[in-house]
């Protein structure tokens, strides 16, 4: 034995109980959150923030800044900016790290009673260190990951809450290992022993280990140690007395510190949407900075040397001809708006706090708001494509009940609709029938719940699983209740008389294995039994050979037809010899360290079989309020619906009709793609896919419906026809998934360039959750793992059309705008400069000062735009009745290149405007340059002002301050500016503002401006208006709006319309306009032309 | 406890959860606020063809006769241009440019010009003086900013040649005013005669007050001006303090245009039409190197400043187009109607295949 445990030593540690040896080997318990400390802040920050491609390129602009020889302004204009947003980001980061700092400090301060070395003292938790034994009381927080030694329960029991942890707020009971059992209290300051387990992970459902006690304790046995003889660090210990137990992970090692980790950030397609504008904008730069550089330096050898009053010296230094370039380079460096991160940042957790806000979106039931974990990908559920959606508690509301039963072959349930009011089911009760007894045996105790006494005497139940609270509540309903579980004996009261049964093993529930069983021993006669319970195919083909299964085959089908969930019942009596050669394999199998769950579920494998089958129970799962009006709504706004269950195939289809998913015949039609060979799954494929590609131009509703394991030998083998079928398919149902299947089908998906958001509530969706663009966690039953993951968590399924459609829509829609308008005004002044350069000798002069270019990206442009995070083109309400709308989003209509090639071109047409007016109003002897400089200025914040309100949908009050007291702002800063002797403006704006003729300019650029978009909006709004149009005016004119014709399930069939908010409309690359039309060769040109670009 | 029953205690179970949530429930729930709700009340406006067509028109009535007026006040403006830069070359250095830069680089040259304006409508005082210069680039990136004004506006710093390069120090000692744009100082003089009588010009205020009162000391004289190997344009007297130098002050308000004008002086009596004015004049300022032109300009003024008939015509442009489009889409709206907010052009209504 030793030597196979030297041979892993590597992989583990070895935690020798109430001993120094292990002290300097680990880490003490001190806990550190912390990011930064005062040393290391600064670089690690700076350096941080430096791997982003923008501030690098902002940095590097403002490092040439400071050579005054190319510098066309003061360094100050990016300087100032630049620390200002590093600055802003800093604080919020060190403001965090303080926050992480105090509350680590809070947790490694607090004081907790140790045994060191026998003896017990009050120390800091921050003292604790791997083989100490930590004594808890009621109600104390576990300061690290203990192995539980004695608690103050005669069985050795104790309860623990593990919320801080997974988020589960039932108890959960925890046992001292077995070979710590009967202990007294007062020998365990004395306990000597080595605990061997794994290297620290961050899995806190496992805990591989062992114990082995010294002398003279016990033998020197091996004791194998699980999950349930642990208790974790954050987790509280409740309705104990007390608890102790050795420390075996500390500080950051601890289960919960290794779990911590920083998710890596998703980026939304909104932000690579305008990464790649950045990108092609700083191309754009670089072209606009060599051909002007080029021009330049020509203009300079034939024209500037003969201009003796500039000087040019005859022999430049060697870099003479980088000069004009990169003064271009700095002149242009403003095109990419330094502020769009810092207001992008802004607005996004504005969004993030308007989903947290919501009313609409709070649960009553469970009284949860609705919250935002990832604050940064709100645009997306504004792009969402495919939602993957789980069944059972995001569907359903997870609240079992049971129902039906067929016991025996006999059909208990079917008339009334509820078997416990069955008078056949409720006689045969009274008459103990030996098989219904047998049937709510399996039902009362194969499980792992906890009754526990409420002060009144009665019972409540801590069940784990919901399926396990209805069959034990059932059986108590039907008389035969399982009152009380003491240590392993189980007390059953059948009908008034006491049985009591002692738990041998338990084989627990998995994913794979599907079923658990328990081995029991009745405690007056001695019997042993094996009591199983699983889905019907994990049990069916484990029954003994002579029995009839047929019955229970045709009640499991009847049953999921009608949306029941189904368990199969089993049992088995073992020999005596048969379970002691078992219980040993079992016994080795737990206490592996390597592998362990395969080989429990093989060892598993040998007990349970030939089994004779009991019955089948039927559970209903009812859907939550509002499900079939929220997927109807959803699909009808073109988003597709997969549903991901490890459900049976009918129940799933059952369900899948009732919430509308799929459309009952003639008007659905279900392909199903099954099989039990390679050979079936690729001809039903094959067929499936024919099928699809003839329907999709009929406006019929056709889904496809694979099981796991068919969708297993598809991903493996025909990748390529399971993705087209993919494409074409608008809904999907997949049953009998694992976990890794889902988070598979959610990466085949995403590979396919289409926004996906998974939807689910249990642990066994978190991997979907996480690998999704957008993962929403229900806040349900099963516990809150799944909304932790999620990016965003909601209490209900049907918040989802809200969180979409309005939430996400706007979002979209708000970010579309500011994002686009930054770069508009940053293009405006960049623009100006660029003409300004024709008409100064190409040599890179800039036309506005210093103060004014900060003050432009800084103050005078951010405000309006930032209070647009208010605006609504549509009322929520219009949205709600016209989902529809939502494929503009969807398919980013709003912004795209070319709603930006419109923006870009508007920057272009009002710099012109701009431009000529000011030099033709301002020429001979008024053109001054400082004058000539705020005349052009003024005009832009003019236009700016207007554009904005162009732009605007619905003002309200912040909005219109924002927008004309901007205004007023500017002329505000710039008077002072005038009055301040030093500055270069000194007295320019009072001139200026007592000239008619700068007042007729503004004008002029403002009606010249804002005349032809004005004019060109009115015209397409009129005469070709887009559906936002149609509805704005529609909800402008109060018409009762009414949707005509039926529900259309190929809403994204039309639209081919291009109507960018723009004043050119270039209809080149329409493939981007197209919103994912059902059928493949448009849907995968929408992506490569976006690549393209 | 025998008694009990599976019913007693669902019933139980579910009556905890409830009290429980109670509990939880007011905590939780997000306060109401019409700005987190995003209901805070807002107007809708929207284009409709009665708005937007009354707008265009209003913007027509407002500027047609904005730019009338404008345009008159241009038009009043008197204006007498005379290009000399060419004529103030002696006949045998015309042609060539190589002549030409003799002509103006000599020393020796007599560089007097005779020229005679006629006055062709009545000009009522002041009249002013310019010299307007094209071609030259006052905005470049190597003269703009060569100054520097610390230096001119604090005798302090009257060291301070930062910003000045190559004009800032000769002879080893800084110059006062340093740089490029005081060294390039324009100067061609003017003498005006009407009726073989000198015209007095009043070369007093012809430059900023603020400029005069804080930009340019009354304490900095200049220095060491002038004095380098290469003599750019005017020199200073070193008698009187920079704020008394006006031509220097209007000429280092740089332009953004390469064409620009300059106040020159005021001539402060009435000229009547066909009036002849003898303009005597020193052609000194070199714009032959880079073929920039030179004019004098005499022009009177309006509210509006001087001649520019610019915004005049942009503005009955505007005006005028605005109009246009006024009655355009007046006819089209009365031609084609098309009822707003109609849900059947909803492409998802109005889809055909729609069964």
């Amino acid at each position: 034995m030793s030597g196979s445990l030297d041979s892993r030593s590597t992989m583990k540690r070895y935690v020798y109980i109430n001993d120094d040896l292990s002290k300097d080997l680990y880490c003490d318990n001190h806990i550190s959150n912390r990011k930064y400390n005062v040393l290391n802040f600064l670089p690690k920050n700076l350096w941080e923030q430096f791997r982003r491609f923008m501030n690098i390129y902002f940095l590097l602009i403002a490092c040439l800044e400071l050579w005054s020889l190319i510098t066309p302004v003061s360094p100050a204009t990016t300087w100032g900016p630049l620390i200002l947003i590093f600055a802003v980001s800093a604080t919020k980061e060190a403001w965090d790290d303080y926050n992480r700092y105090l509350l680590d400090k809070q947790a490694n301060e607090k004081e907790v009673w140790v045994v060191k070395q026998g003896v017990k003292k009050l120390i800091q938790a921050q003292d604790i260190h791997v083989g100490d034994i930590v004594w808890l009381h009621e109600n104390d927080e576990v300061p690290c990951d203990l192995v539980l030694l004695g608690t103050s329960d005669i069985q050795g029991v104790c309860y623990v809450e593990t919320a801080a942890l997974d988020g589960e707020t039932d108890l959960k009971t925890r046992v001292i290992p077995s070979a710590c059992a009967g202990i007294a209290s007062e020998m365990l300051h004395k306990i000597k022993g080595v605990i061997e387990c794994p290297n620290p992970d961050n899995d806190i459902r496992r805990f591989d280990a062992n114990l082995r006690l010294f002398p003279p304790f016990t033998d020197n046995d091996l004791c194998p140690l699980t999950i349930n003889n642990t208790m974790l660090q954050s987790c509280y210990l409740r309705n104990t007395g007390w608890a102790c137990g050795a420390a075996v992970y500390t500080g950051n090692e601890t289960k919960l510190g290794m779990s911590r980790g920083v998710p890596e950030p998703k980026l939304t397609a909104v932000d690579a949407m305008i990464d790649k504008l950045t990108q092609a904008i700083f191309l754009f730069q670089i072209v606009v900075v060599v051909v002007l550089g080029t021009a330049g330096n020509v203009w300079k050898e034939i024209e500037a040397r003969k201009q003796w009053y500039v000087l040019y010296p005859n022999e430049g230094p060697w870099y003479e001809l980088l000069v004009i370039p990169l003064r271009f380079e700095l002149l242009c460096s403003i095109m990419i708006p330094i502020s769009l991160k810092v207001s992008l940042d802004i607005v996004k957790s504005l969004y993030a706090n308007f989903i947290d806000w919501d009313q609409e979106m709070y649960d009553h039931e469970t009284s949860t708001p609705s919250h935002a974990t990832n604050t940064a990908i709100s645009e997306d559920l504004g792009q969402v494509d495919y939602i993957l959606t789980d069944k059972t508690g995001t569907l359903t509301e997870n609240k079992m009940i049971f129902r039906r039963c067929c016991i025996n072959g006999i059909f208990y349930g079917n008339e009334s609709g509820d078997a416990l009011k069955d008078p056949l089911l409720i006689n045969a009760v009274a008459t103990n029938s030996p098989d219904v007894i047998l049937f709510l045996m399996v039902m009362a105790i194969c499980n792992t719940v906890i009754p526990t006494k409420s002060k009144n005497g009665s019972i409540i139940y801590k069940a784990q699983s919901q399926d396990e609270d209805a069959l034990v509540r059932a059986a108590a309903h039907l008389h035969l209740a399982f009152v009380n579980k003491s240590g392993n004996i189980l007390e059953i009261n059948l009908n008034g008389a006491v049985l009591l049964y002692e738990i041998l093993e338990t084989l627990e529930f998995t994913y794979e294995r599907k079923r658990m069983s328990v081995v029991v021993k009745n405690c007056q006669t001695g019997k042993i039994i094996l009591l199983s319970k699983g889905a019907d195919e994990a049990i069916l083909p484990l029954a003994c050979s002579g029995q009839q299964i047929g019955a229970f085959v045709e009640a499991v089908e009847q049953y999921s037809q009608l949306g029941l969930r189904t368990l199969c019942l089993a049992w088995r009596e073992l020999k005596e010899d048969e379970y002691q050669e078992w219980s040993s394999l079992f016994k080795e199998a737990k206490t592996t360290l390597v592998d362990r769950e395969r080989r429990l579920a093989e060892v598993c494998q040998r007990l349970e079989n030939n089994l004779e089958i009991l019955g089948i129970t039927a559970i209903e799962d009812r859907l939550q309020d509002g499900v079939p009006e929220t997927i109807e709504t959803l699909r009808k706004a073109g988003i597709n619906f997969w549903m991901l269950t490890g459900d049976k195939q009918n129940t799933a289809m059952q369900i899948a009709v009732l919430c509308h998913f799929i459309s009952p015949e003639p008007k659905g039609q279900l392909l199903l793609i099954n099989g039990q060979t390679e050979d079936e799954v690729s001809s039903s494929l094959k067929k499936a896919l024919l099928t699809m590609r003839i329907t999709t131009s009929e406006p019929k509703d056709v889904a496809f419906v694979v099981d796991g394991w068919a969708l297993e030998i598809v991903l493996n083998n025909y990748r390529e026809a399971f993705t087209e079928l993919a494409i074409l398919s608008r809904t999907a149902i997949c049953c009998r998934v694992t976990p890794s299947q889902k988070a598979q089908l959610v990466k085949l998906l995403k590979s396919l360039d289409y926004r996906i958001l998974a939807i689910g509530d249990g642990g066994n969706d978190v991997k979907m959750i996480q690998q999704a663009d957008i993962g929403v966690g229900i806040s349900g039953r099963e516990g809150l793992q799944a909304a932790r993951a999620a990016d965003y968590s909601i209490g209900k399924f049907r918040f989802l059309k809200r969180l979409i459609l309005v939430h996400g829509r706007y979002s979209y829609n708000r970010t579309a705008f500011l994002s686009q308008y930054s770069f508009y005004k940053s293009l405006l002044i960049c623009f100006i400069q660029i003409f300004f350069s024709f008409i100064s000798g190409i040599s890179g002069t800039s036309l506005f000062n210093s103060v004014s270019l900060m003050a432009y990206n800084v103050f005078y442009t951010s405000f309006p735009v930032l209070v647009s995070v208010l605006d609504k083109d549509l009322s929520e309400r219009t949205v709600m009745q016209h989902p529809e709308i939502f494929s503009y989003c969807q398919a980013g209509r709003l912004l795209n290149p070319i709603t930006f090639a419109g923006w870009f071109g508007r920057s272009l047409f009002h710099a012109l405007v701009v431009f000529l007016i000011t030099i033709h109003a301002y020429a001979y002897e008024k053109s001054e340059m400082e004058e000539l400089s705020m005349v052009a200025l003024s005009g832009c914040i003019w236009l700016q002002a207007f554009v904005v309100t162009m732009e605007t949908n619905s003002f309200t009050v912040p909005q219109h301050l924002a927008i004309w007291g901007n205004l007023a702002a500017f002329y505000v800063i710039n008077f002072i500016f005038s009055a301040l002797p030093t500055s270069e403006m000194y007295m320019i704006m009072f001139q200026l503002c007592r000239q008619p003729s700068y007042w007729i300019a503004i004008f002029m650029t403002v009606a010249v401006g804002i005349g032809p978009v004005l004019a060109l909006k009115y015209f397409r709004c009129t005469y070709r208006p887009t559906a936002i149009d149609i509805l704005q005016q529609a909800e402008h004119m109060g018409r009762r709006i009414l949707s005509l014709g039926n529900v259309n399930p190929h809403p994204r069939s039309l639209d081919e319309e291009v109507a960018p908010l723009a004043i050119t409309q270039p209809k080149n690359c329409s493939p981007v306009y197209e919103p994912l039309l059902s059928d493949s060769p448009t849907a995968t040109s929408r992506s490569i032309c976006n690549n393209s670009i | 406890m025998i008694a009990m029953t599976g019913n007693g205690a669902s019933r139980l179970l579910v009556e905890s959860t409830d009290s429980a949530a109670t509990i939880r429930r007011n905590s939780k729930r997000p306060k109401y606020s019409r700005f987190t709700q995003q209901e805070l009340p807002a107007c809708k406006p929207i284009l409709t063809p009665k708005y937007v067509i009354m707008a265009f028109i209003i913007v027509s009535i407002i500027f047609i006769p904005i730019g009338l007026v404008t345009f008159f006040a241009s038009g009043d403006v008197v204006e007498i241009i005379d290009q000399y830069e060419t004529a103030c070359i002696p006949q045998p250095y015309r042609g060539s440019q190589n002549d030409e830069l003799n002509f103006i680089q000599s020393s020796t040259t007599n560089k007097t010009c005779q020229r005679t304006l006629t006055v062709p409508k009545n000009m009522t005082q002041p009249i002013y003086i310019y010299y307007q210069l094209s071609n030259f680039y006052q905005n470049h990136r190597r003269y703009v900013q060569d100054y520097n004004a610390a230096q001119l506006m604090d005798p302090n710093n009257v060291n301070d040649t930062t910003g000045c390069s190559p004009e800032d120090i000769a002879n080893g000692s800084p110059i006062v005013p340093c740089g490029l744009i005081a060294w390039s100082l324009f100067n061609d003089t003017y003498n005006f005669t009407l009726n073989n009588q000198q015209l007095p010009v009043n070369k007093q205020n012809i430059s900023w007050k603020s400029d005069r009162d804080t930009k340019f000391s009354s304490k900095v004289y200049p220095r060491n001006f002038q004095n380098g190997t290469l003599i750019g344009g005017a020199t200073l007297d070193t008698s009187k303090s920079l704020s008394e130098q006006e031509d220097l002050i209007v000429w280092m308000r740089t332009a953004a245009l390469p064409t620009f004008r300059k106040l020159y002086g005021k001539i402060e009596v009435d000229l009547q039409a066909n009036d002849t004015i003898q303009v005597t004049l020193q052609n000194n300022y070199n714009i032959y190197s880079f073929s920039g032109e030179k004019k004098i300009v005499l022009s009177t003024t309006s509210w509006l400043g001087g001649k520019n008939n610019f915004l005049g015509i942009a503005y009955l442009t505007v005006g005028g187009l605005c109009f246009f489009l006024a009655m355009v889409f007046t006819v089209i709206y009365l031609f084609k109607p098309r009822r707003l907010g109609d849900p059947s052009y909803l492409s998802w209504n109005s889809n055909p295949g729609g069964h």
